[in-house]
């Protein structure tokens, strides 16, 4: 008989990522609905020690798996692990954030389990023997509810938008044999910045300048970002321009976004791009065209040329913070 | 070397989307179609792969009659010859179901690559490529922005948070595109006359050897039963002031004490 949530719980260099406390709330939240139990899995290279946080956040089990051959996320090592796991446990559903590299495990595990997937939910609920998901489609133009069926049942979630609630359970620890089988792929090099600004996915604040920018001088952008804690980002004319990467893009074609706080500067507000960042809990438009679409979006506009007003910001925030 | 890119056909990006009555699906009339400007990637890289190496690409989708128009745009791209797969028997399949068919007919053409985009923009499910190349239990590698195949083997640049990994694999394998691998090219005026002489094959599930009992709606284990909008965004207060500064003190005000999200 399939019983409980098995949440997968991702992390990096010893960190857990934001979303593996996210992912542990919701199976917590789920579990509570289901009267069931929350069993997350830590994959890694001397996890072991950080493994007993998730415990905090409702975990009543953690499966760790431990071995040199798992100091990557290397998907598809991964996923010949947790579908191991998987398999063992016999979950009702499964859980797994939405991250770049979670989004492929968690599309490799549905296909070798032939299981139901909702990718990206932004909510879930049981009902009766499904899970209901909601999940954006066209780039965030709509919202689609969708039933899983069959066992287990497949989410990943979208990063940044479930709340993190600190339910402490035992959290206990148990170690759990791997076999990574032999990967038809192999990782030969990673490029990581060496301060690892938070991904725009999971940033609480993003700042994006758009063709209002005029050049690939973003400095400006980024003093704004590291006063408030957030990332920049860019909308797809800027990335178009070639003033910045397009792993900055924000949009339909891009990264689909949800800050508490999003500040575009020299954004007019193309269909595509709202799309991407209309999920922010607040966002702010500067530009100096009044008759910008981003306007009608936004909860705070200032119609002034960027380049007075974002230094005119960053010394109030400045003084604020004095 | 026998390429092969999975291309879908969908709105435009700059379409607005209709909720059909049955809530379910959306309305296709008066859309603009286009190819999934991530499979566009995944053509154009299908095109300098073969003008360097010589070869042969050919474009494979799942999808209704009207998406033999974004193959024939592949086509005059440069691509080789187009299949598209439709059957009734087909409509509503999942991602698994879609990867059942795409996979049984790549059994059939025969691939050394496989190139497809790494989401499409209509579900924005992630998924189909990676179910294709489980089920032909080959490599994959996703959200890639270079690749290079030397020896029999493709090394791959991919994105990941905060950067990228370098991965390898040996061939057959299958890539997705992520933007910045490349700029696709237009399809020329030459290039799209040729189009029109160039193969295209319809294939059903009998075709393929698919029995309609293993796709379909009926099979599907993700459903979706209901669409709605997102909440409509009231638009806001426009901050009013004489100097840029006194817009910035109030904009930081409110942030701070009415939005409390400073």
């Amino acid at each position: 008989m399939p019983q409980g949530v098995l949440v997968f719980a991702e992390q990096v260099d010893g960190s857990f990522r934001k979303i593996a406390y996210e992912a542990v709330s919701e199976g917590r939240r789920l579990a509570d609905t289901l009267g069931e139990a929350v069993t997350a899995v830590v994959l890694g290279s001397g996890i072991e020690g950080m493994a007993g946080e998730l415990g905090k956040y409702g975990a009543d089990k953690v499966l760790a798996g431990d071995d040199p051959a798992l100091v990557d996320f290397a998907p598809e090592a991964y996923s010949n692990v947790l579908l191991d796991i998987t398999k063992a446990n016999d979950p009702r559903i499964l859980l797994v954030g939405a991250s770049s590299l979670g989004k492929d495990l968690a599309a490799r595990l549905a296909a070798r389990l032939g299981a139901g997937l909702a990718m990206d939910c932004i909510a879930l609920e049981v009902d009766g023997d499904t899970v209901s998901a909601t999940r954006p489609m066209y780039g965030g133009k709509v919202l689609a509810k969708v039933a899983l069926e069959g066992v287990p049942q497949v989410a990943a979630i979208r990063p940044n938008v479930m709340e993190i609630a600190e339910v402490p359970k035992g959290g206990d620890i148990e170690k759990v044999e791997v076999n990574i089988g032999t990967p038809r792929t192999r990782i030969v090099e990673k490029k990581l910045e060496a301060a690892v600004k938070a991904d725009l996915t999971e940033a609480d604040v993003v700042v994006s300048g758009g063709r209002g920018m005029g050049s690939s001088d973003f400095s400006l952008l980024e003093e704004l970002a590291q006063i408030l804690g957030g990332t920049v980002g860019a909308s797809r004319s800027a990335v178009d321009e070639g003033w910045r990467p397009h792993s900055d893009q924000v949009g339909q074609t891009g990264k689909v976004v949800s800050p508490s706080l999003y500040i575009a500067c020299g954004i007019s507000g193309a269909i595509q791009h709202l799309a991407g960042m209309g999920a922010s809990k607040y966002i702010v438009a500067i530009n100096k065209d009044p008759e910008a679409p981003i306007f009608k979006k936004a909860d705070y506009g200032i119609v002034e040329d960027l380049f007075a007003a974002v230094p005119a910001i960053i010394d109030e925030l400045k003084k604020r913070k004095e | 070397m026998d390429i092969v890119v999975l291309l879908k056909q969908v709105p435009d990006t700059e379409a607005l989307i209709q909720i059909a009555d049955d809530k379910t699906s959306i309305r296709t009339e008066d859309v603009k179609w286009v190819i999934n400007p991530y499979d566009e990637l995944a053509v154009e890289e299908a095109l300098r792969i073969k003008e360097k190496d010589g070869g042969k690409v050919t474009i494979l989708t799942v999808g209704p009659e009207r998406a033999v128009e974004s193959i024939r745009t592949a086509l005059a791209m440069g691509a080789d010859e187009g299949i598209l797969i439709d059957d009734p028997a087909a409509r509503g399949s999942d991602a698994l179901g879609t990867a059942k068919m795409l996979a049984a007919a790549l059994k059939k053409t025969g691939y050394d690559l496989i190139i497809a985009g790494q989401r499409a923009v209509d579900d924005d499910g992630y998924q189909v490529p990676s179910a294709v190349a489980e089920l032909l239990e080959i490599p994959q590698i996703a959200m890639v922005i270079k690749e290079e195949i030397a020896d029999g083997k493709i090394t791959c640049e991919r994105t990941v948070e905060g950067g990228t990994m370098v991965v390898e694999a040996d061939l057959p394998a299958l890539f997705t595109t992520q933007r910045g691998i490349n700029e696709p090219r237009y399809a020329s005026l030459p290039g799209i006359m040729k189009a029109k002489k160039k193969p295209l094959t319809n294939m059903t599930l009998a075709d393929l050897g698919v029995g309609a009992g293993e796709v379909g709606e009926a099979q599907a284990k993700c459903k979706i039963h209901d669409m709605s909008f997102p909440q409509e965004r009231v638009s806001g207060k426009i901050i009013e002031g004489e100097t840029a500064e006194a817009k910035a003190a109030e904009l930081v005000r409110l942030l701070a004490e009415e939005a409390k999200v400073i």
